[in-house]
Protein backbone atom coordinates (compact mmCIF):
# COMPACT_ATOMS: atom_id res chain seq x y z
CA UNK A 1 0.00 0.00 0.00
CA UNK A 2 1.93 2.80 -1.15
CA UNK A 3 -0.51 5.40 -1.63
CA UNK A 4 -0.58 7.34 1.61
CA UNK A 5 2.92 9.59 0.77
CA UNK A 6 1.33 10.58 -2.51
CA UNK A 7 -2.04 10.96 -1.44
CA UNK A 8 -0.66 13.50 1.23
CA UNK A 9 1.05 15.03 -1.05
CA UNK A 10 -2.19 15.66 -3.41
CA UNK A 11 -3.20 17.14 0.14
CA UNK A 12 -0.58 19.30 1.11
CA UNK A 13 -0.41 20.68 -2.80
CA UNK A 14 -4.56 21.90 -2.49
CA UNK A 15 -4.05 23.22 0.88
CA UNK A 16 -1.28 25.73 -0.54
CA UNK A 17 -3.74 28.01 -2.16
CA UNK A 18 -5.83 30.68 -0.28
CA UNK A 19 -8.70 30.30 -2.16
CA UNK A 20 -8.70 26.51 -2.24
CA UNK A 21 -8.96 26.94 1.80
CA UNK A 22 -11.47 29.58 2.04
CA UNK A 23 -13.59 27.02 0.07
CA UNK A 24 -12.80 24.21 3.02
CA UNK A 25 -13.25 26.63 5.78
CA UNK A 26 -16.80 27.45 4.49
CA UNK A 27 -17.37 23.37 3.59
CA UNK A 28 -16.47 22.86 6.85
CA UNK A 29 -20.09 24.68 7.85
CA UNK A 30 -21.86 22.49 5.65
CA UNK A 31 -22.16 21.28 2.39
CA UNK A 32 -22.66 24.19 -0.62
CA UNK A 33 -23.39 24.50 -4.18
CA UNK A 34 -20.96 25.66 -6.22
CA UNK A 35 -22.94 29.33 -6.82
CA UNK A 36 -22.63 29.38 -2.99
CA UNK A 37 -19.17 28.62 -2.57
CA UNK A 38 -18.85 31.31 -5.77
CA UNK A 39 -20.09 34.06 -3.99
CA UNK A 40 -17.89 35.53 -1.55
CA UNK A 41 -15.04 35.20 -4.16
CA UNK A 42 -14.28 37.77 -7.11
CA UNK A 43 -14.08 34.87 -9.55
CA UNK A 44 -16.01 33.10 -12.25
CA UNK A 45 -17.83 29.91 -11.39
CA UNK A 46 -15.26 28.14 -13.95
CA UNK A 47 -12.65 29.53 -11.52
CA UNK A 48 -14.01 28.45 -8.63
CA UNK A 49 -14.89 25.06 -10.39
CA UNK A 50 -11.36 24.98 -11.11
CA UNK A 51 -10.19 24.72 -7.35
CA UNK A 52 -13.09 22.50 -6.89
CA UNK A 53 -11.60 19.72 -9.49
CA UNK A 54 -8.31 20.13 -7.36
CA UNK A 55 -9.87 19.36 -4.20
CA UNK A 56 -11.72 16.73 -5.34
CA UNK A 57 -9.13 15.24 -6.56
CA UNK A 58 -7.24 15.74 -3.31
CA UNK A 59 -9.97 13.82 -2.00
CA UNK A 60 -10.67 17.00 0.47
CA UNK A 61 -14.39 17.07 -1.12
CA UNK A 62 -17.26 14.98 -2.62
CA UNK A 63 -20.54 15.83 -4.82
CA UNK A 64 -23.53 14.99 -3.37
CA UNK A 65 -26.38 12.53 -5.49
CA UNK A 66 -28.70 15.51 -6.09
CA UNK A 67 -28.60 15.95 -9.86
CA UNK A 68 -29.47 19.73 -9.91
CA UNK A 69 -27.25 21.31 -7.45
CA UNK A 70 -24.62 18.76 -6.44
CA UNK A 71 -23.68 20.11 -3.21
CA UNK A 72 -20.03 20.00 -2.55
CA UNK A 73 -19.30 18.07 0.86
CA UNK A 74 -16.08 18.07 2.89
CA UNK A 75 -14.20 14.69 3.11
CA UNK A 76 -12.39 14.97 6.79
CA UNK A 77 -10.15 11.83 6.35
CA UNK A 78 -7.53 13.22 4.24
CA UNK A 79 -7.30 16.64 6.08
CA UNK A 80 -7.12 14.67 9.28
CA UNK A 81 -4.33 12.87 7.96
CA UNK A 82 -2.47 15.84 7.23
CA UNK A 83 -2.86 17.83 10.38
CA UNK A 84 -2.27 14.33 11.98
CA UNK A 85 1.08 14.64 10.12
CA UNK A 86 1.59 18.20 11.21
CA UNK A 87 0.22 17.52 15.10
CA UNK A 88 3.45 15.27 15.36
CA UNK A 89 5.52 17.69 14.12
CA UNK A 90 4.30 20.08 16.69
CA UNK A 91 4.76 17.71 19.35
CA UNK A 92 8.21 17.20 18.77
CA UNK A 93 9.17 20.52 18.05
CA UNK A 94 6.88 21.79 21.62
CA UNK A 95 8.61 19.62 23.55
CA UNK A 96 12.27 20.69 22.38
CA UNK A 97 11.38 24.23 22.71
CA UNK A 98 10.17 23.76 25.73
CA UNK A 99 13.43 22.40 26.82
CA UNK A 100 15.05 25.59 24.82
CA UNK A 101 13.19 27.96 26.94
CA UNK A 102 14.69 26.63 30.26
CA UNK A 103 18.18 26.29 28.58
CA UNK A 104 17.59 30.33 27.41
CA UNK A 105 16.50 30.73 31.17
CA UNK A 106 19.60 29.63 32.34
CA UNK A 107 21.89 31.39 30.25
CA UNK A 108 19.87 34.73 31.03
CA UNK A 109 20.29 34.12 34.66
CA UNK A 110 24.02 33.51 34.17
CA UNK A 111 24.35 36.56 32.43
CA UNK A 112 22.29 38.95 34.63
CA UNK A 113 24.80 37.65 37.73
CA UNK A 114 27.43 38.39 35.62
CA UNK A 115 26.67 41.98 34.89
CA UNK A 116 25.87 42.49 38.76
CA UNK A 117 29.28 40.81 39.53
CA UNK A 118 31.05 43.30 37.20
CA UNK A 119 28.47 46.40 38.43
CA UNK A 120 29.55 45.09 41.96
CA UNK A 121 33.21 45.90 41.25
CA UNK A 122 33.28 49.21 39.56
CA UNK A 123 30.87 50.57 42.22
CA UNK A 124 31.75 49.12 45.07
CA UNK A 125 28.91 50.10 47.90
CA UNK A 126 29.72 50.67 51.42
CA UNK A 127 27.57 48.12 52.90
CA UNK A 128 25.76 44.66 51.60
CA UNK A 129 22.35 44.74 52.23
CA UNK A 130 21.29 42.44 54.37
CA UNK A 131 19.15 39.75 53.58
CA UNK A 132 15.68 38.75 55.75
CA UNK B 1 6.56 30.00 34.17
CA UNK B 2 6.81 32.39 30.91
CA UNK B 3 3.69 32.62 28.60
CA UNK B 4 5.50 31.93 25.15
CA UNK B 5 3.86 32.45 21.88
CA UNK B 6 2.49 29.36 19.93
CA UNK B 7 4.22 27.20 17.85
CA UNK B 8 3.36 27.17 14.28
CA UNK B 9 3.72 24.56 11.66
CA UNK B 10 3.28 25.40 8.39
CA UNK B 11 3.51 23.70 4.65
CA UNK B 12 4.23 26.50 2.52
CA UNK B 13 5.20 24.50 -0.44
CA UNK B 14 5.41 20.86 -1.10
CA UNK B 15 8.80 20.06 -0.58
CA UNK B 16 9.36 22.32 2.69
CA UNK B 17 7.89 22.02 6.02
CA UNK B 18 8.53 25.52 8.51
CA UNK B 19 8.19 25.53 12.18
CA UNK B 20 8.31 29.01 13.78
CA UNK B 21 8.48 29.97 17.41
CA UNK B 22 8.93 32.88 19.57
CA UNK B 23 11.10 32.79 22.58
CA UNK B 24 12.10 35.02 25.52
CA UNK B 25 16.06 36.32 24.73
CA UNK B 26 18.05 37.88 22.61
CA UNK B 27 19.40 36.30 19.30
CA UNK B 28 23.03 36.05 20.64
CA UNK B 29 22.19 33.40 23.27
CA UNK B 30 19.29 31.67 20.79
CA UNK B 31 22.40 30.82 18.15
CA UNK B 32 24.38 29.72 21.18
CA UNK B 33 21.56 27.36 21.94
CA UNK B 34 21.61 26.33 18.79
CA UNK B 35 25.51 25.47 17.71
CA UNK B 36 27.07 24.92 21.13
CA UNK B 37 27.22 20.74 22.24
CA UNK B 38 26.59 21.60 25.46
CA UNK B 39 23.39 23.38 25.06
CA UNK B 40 21.84 21.73 22.19
CA UNK B 41 22.23 18.63 23.85
CA UNK B 42 19.99 19.60 26.31
CA UNK B 43 17.12 20.62 24.35
CA UNK B 44 17.39 19.17 20.79
CA UNK B 45 15.69 15.61 21.82
CA UNK B 46 12.34 15.04 20.51
CA UNK B 47 9.79 12.30 21.69
CA UNK B 48 10.06 11.19 25.42
CA UNK B 49 12.71 9.01 26.79
CA UNK B 50 15.62 10.30 24.36
CA UNK B 51 19.27 11.81 25.59
CA UNK B 52 21.33 13.16 22.79
CA UNK B 53 25.22 11.42 23.87
CA UNK B 54 26.66 12.59 20.63
CA UNK B 55 26.87 16.28 19.59
CA UNK B 56 29.58 17.25 17.54
CA UNK B 57 29.33 20.62 15.57
CA UNK B 58 32.00 22.32 14.11
CA UNK B 59 30.35 25.46 13.37
CA UNK B 60 31.72 27.39 10.04
CA UNK B 61 30.97 26.70 6.60
CA UNK B 62 31.79 23.13 4.92
CA UNK B 63 32.03 22.42 8.75
CA UNK B 64 30.38 19.13 9.99
CA UNK B 65 27.87 17.81 12.96
CA UNK B 66 26.69 14.68 14.34
CA UNK B 67 23.87 14.19 16.50
CA UNK B 68 23.32 10.61 17.85
CA UNK B 69 20.41 10.22 19.57
CA UNK B 70 19.96 7.19 22.14
CA UNK B 71 16.51 5.78 23.89
CA UNK B 72 16.35 4.36 27.15
CA UNK B 73 15.36 1.06 25.47
CA UNK B 74 18.44 0.94 23.61
CA UNK B 75 17.34 2.39 20.49
CA UNK B 76 19.65 4.89 18.51
CA UNK B 77 19.29 7.52 15.85
CA UNK B 78 21.80 9.23 13.80
CA UNK B 79 22.25 11.84 11.73
CA UNK B 80 24.48 14.43 10.52
CA UNK B 81 25.21 16.85 7.60
CA UNK B 82 27.31 20.20 6.40
CA UNK B 83 26.92 23.48 7.11
CA UNK B 84 26.49 25.22 4.04
CA UNK B 85 25.57 29.26 5.84
CA UNK B 86 26.82 30.51 9.35
CA UNK B 87 26.42 33.87 9.92
CA UNK B 88 26.22 34.50 13.90
CA UNK B 89 23.45 35.17 15.45
CA UNK B 90 20.69 35.43 12.47
CA UNK B 91 20.84 32.18 9.90
CA UNK B 92 22.30 29.02 9.99
CA UNK B 93 21.80 26.37 6.93
CA UNK B 94 22.93 22.73 7.16
CA UNK B 95 22.47 19.72 4.84
CA UNK B 96 20.65 17.14 6.90
CA UNK B 97 20.95 13.11 6.45
CA UNK B 98 20.07 10.62 8.97
CA UNK B 99 22.04 7.72 8.76
CA UNK B 100 18.60 5.17 8.32
CA UNK B 101 17.71 7.06 5.55
CA UNK B 102 13.88 7.35 5.16
CA UNK B 103 13.63 10.24 3.10
CA UNK B 104 15.12 9.22 0.10
CA UNK B 105 17.74 11.81 0.16
CA UNK B 106 19.65 15.19 1.76
CA UNK B 107 17.39 17.26 3.36
CA UNK B 108 18.10 20.91 3.74
CA UNK B 109 17.50 22.72 7.38
CA UNK B 110 17.66 26.65 7.40
CA UNK B 111 17.27 28.49 11.06
CA UNK B 112 16.47 32.04 11.02
CA UNK B 113 16.95 34.17 13.94
CA UNK B 114 14.87 37.61 14.29
CA UNK B 115 15.05 39.84 17.25
CA UNK B 116 12.28 41.90 18.51
CA UNK B 117 12.42 44.07 21.86
CA UNK B 118 14.54 41.47 23.17
CA UNK B 119 12.45 38.42 21.82
CA UNK B 120 13.58 36.12 19.46
CA UNK B 121 11.66 34.32 16.57
CA UNK B 122 12.97 30.84 15.38
CA UNK B 123 12.00 30.25 12.07
CA UNK B 124 12.93 26.64 10.72
CA UNK B 125 12.82 25.80 7.48
CA UNK B 126 13.13 21.84 6.70
CA UNK B 127 13.75 21.35 2.96
CA UNK B 128 13.26 17.87 1.31
CA UNK B 129 15.51 17.23 -1.88
CA UNK B 130 12.39 16.14 -3.81
CA UNK B 131 8.92 15.19 -4.12
CA UNK B 132 9.76 11.70 -3.60
CA UNK B 133 11.46 12.46 -0.46
CA UNK B 134 8.94 14.26 1.28
CA UNK B 135 6.51 11.63 0.32
CA UNK B 136 8.40 8.92 1.82
CA UNK B 137 8.59 11.40 5.12
CA UNK B 138 5.58 11.69 5.18
CA UNK B 139 4.84 8.42 4.78
CA UNK B 140 6.67 7.33 7.79
CA UNK B 141 4.76 7.20 11.59
CA UNK B 142 1.64 7.97 9.59
CA UNK B 143 -1.62 6.81 11.59
CA UNK B 144 -5.24 6.89 10.54
CA UNK B 145 -6.47 9.62 12.20
CA UNK B 146 -9.57 8.96 10.60
CA UNK B 147 -11.64 10.11 13.71
CA UNK B 148 -9.86 13.18 14.37
CA UNK B 149 -12.96 15.49 13.55
CA UNK B 150 -13.30 19.46 12.00
CA UNK B 151 -12.17 21.00 14.79
CA UNK B 152 -8.75 20.49 13.81
CA UNK B 153 -9.48 22.14 10.37
CA UNK B 154 -9.78 25.62 11.64
CA UNK B 155 -6.27 25.50 13.32
CA UNK B 156 -4.53 24.02 10.36
CA UNK B 157 -5.98 26.25 7.85
CA UNK B 158 -5.45 29.18 10.15
CA UNK B 159 -1.68 27.92 10.15
CA UNK B 160 -1.17 27.23 6.35
CA UNK B 161 -2.83 30.69 5.86
CA UNK B 162 -0.18 32.09 7.41
CA UNK B 163 2.34 30.72 5.87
Amino acid sequence: MKPHGYALDATFAALADPTRRAILARLADGEATVTQLAAPFDMSQPAISKHLKVLERAGLITRGREAQRRPRKLEPRPLAEATDWIERHRKIWEANYKRLDAVLEELKGKQKKAVDALIEDVKPRPKKRKRQ
Amino acid sequence: MTKTAPLTVATPTDREVVITRVVDAPRGMVFDAHTKPDLVRRWLLGPPGWTMPVCEIDLRVGGKYRYVWKHADGQAMGMGGTFTEVVRPSRIAATQLFDEDWTGGETRVITEIVEQSGKSTITTTVRYASREARDAALQTGMTTGMEAGYERLEELLRETTHA
